[in-house]
């Protein structure tokens, strides 16, 4: 599956649901406010450092971008892609979960 | 009923609420969403996780804030064939509610049975 | 593939409908089709004809129409939502009494089991929401 999540982990609880209900091997990716779950240096940091030890995290690259983030921002491991991979992803993964 | 032939796809809908009701709108028009869907005989689950379990919560009263009061029609669902409703433990009890506290039968779920619950569903949709 | 989008808030308040049109343009130009594109709860509001923002931002509504246009996208509002927030065409004009219609081009209103059939027949369904 595929799960994406929209909001920040600081304004809502959304991407700590997220991680408490994916499985095993399926991939996250953030998007809009969600890019902020990918920030290293947060209280959030090791909640998303644990969840990479069996699931797959993608951030969206034109929402980084417009919010003043970049790669050097990021928790390592995080692959940035655009809406391109992002079709892509939805393609690959049989069902997709959107967490608002 | 049964012995019609049924040749239109079956998937396993799942609709997931996590909000609380009338603070916003999304769980009295996620409500409506299932109502209607009701009639195409798809394989229906409701979750209900994070705030989303104060939706049933026993003695909802909206005289006083003059709102439509729709907590009524979770009552009303297994009238729908729409019984499968799925309480996280996990939710619940952060929350301080146990299964009394909620006005309709459902199935509490603990958040790995919610995971297995998720990664079964074929079509699922957030509110 | 061909897929189904849900877009649950109105224009410029979420960037919900912003992702959205993104993502079915990406769709689209990877060879993939749209089932259909179903706004529900604020999201009728992408719907209006009447939108005048600043000549230098996007404008949400015809970005939509315009996309459905070219590409033959099912844009559909949902006639409960449609209802509650004054999103109206001309057939629901006469049916409720308006005075007047404000749906944009290439919009309809239809009901809730638009969204469910899109949910069965599309190959995959994606939400957009806050």
């Amino acid at each position: 599956m595929l799960h994406t999540v929209n909001k920040s982990p600081f304004e809502k609880n959304s991407l700590e649901t997220c991680l408490r209900l994916a499985e095993d091997n399926s991939s996250i990716l953030l998007i809009e406010d969600g890019v902020y779950g990918a920030l290293q240096n947060t209280s959030f940091e090791s909640s998303i450092t644990n969840a990479q030890k069996t699931i797959k995290l993608y951030v969206l690259g034109p929402d980084l971008k417009a919010r003043g983030l970049d790669k050097s921002s990021l928790i390592s491991n995080i692959e940035i892609i655009d809406y391109k991979e992002f079709v892509k992803l939805t393609v690959e993964n049989d069902k997709v979960q959107n967490w608002l | 009923m049964e012995d019609e032939l049924e040749t239109g796809v079956v998937k396993k809908f799942l609709y997931v609420n996590r909000r609380a009701p009338h603070g916003t709108v999304y769980a009295h028009e996620a409500l409506e969403v299932v109502l209607i869907g009701a009639a195409f005989d798809q394989d229906v689950s409701l979750a209900f996780i994070d705030d989303g379990v104060f939706q049933l919560k026993k003695n909802q009263d909206t005289s006083e804030i003059y709102t439509k009061n729709f907590s009524k029609i979770y009552s009303a669902l297994e009238m729908y064939d729409v019984e499968k409703l799925y309480v996280e433990k996990e939710s619940l009890h952060s929350r301080g509610l146990t299964e009394d506290d909620l006005s309709v039968d459902v199935k509490v779920i603990d958040s790995s049975e919610m995971k297995k619950l998720m990664s079964d569903s074929e079509v699922v949709l957030n509110f | 593939m061909n897929f189904g989008i849900l877009v649950n808030e109105g224009p410029y308040q979420h960037q919900a409908s912003d992702s959205a049109y993104l993502f079915a343009k990406a769709a689209i130009e990877e060879g993939h089709t749209i089932f259909r594109v179903f706004f529900y709860h604020d999201g009728v509001n992408n719907g209006t004809r009447l939108a005048t923002p600043p000549q230098d931002d996007r404008h949400i509504p015809n970005r939509w129409s315009e996309l459905a246009k070219e590409n033959n996208i099912d844009l559909v509002l949902c006639v409960a939502a449609a209802q509650r927030r004054g999103m109206v065409d001309p057939d629901e004009m006469k049916r409720n009494n308006k005075d007047a219609d404000n749906i944009a081009e290439k919009f309809r209103i239809s009901g809730l089991g638009q969204l469910i059939e899109a949910g069965i027949q599309a190959d995959r369904m994606i939400t957009f929401g806050d």
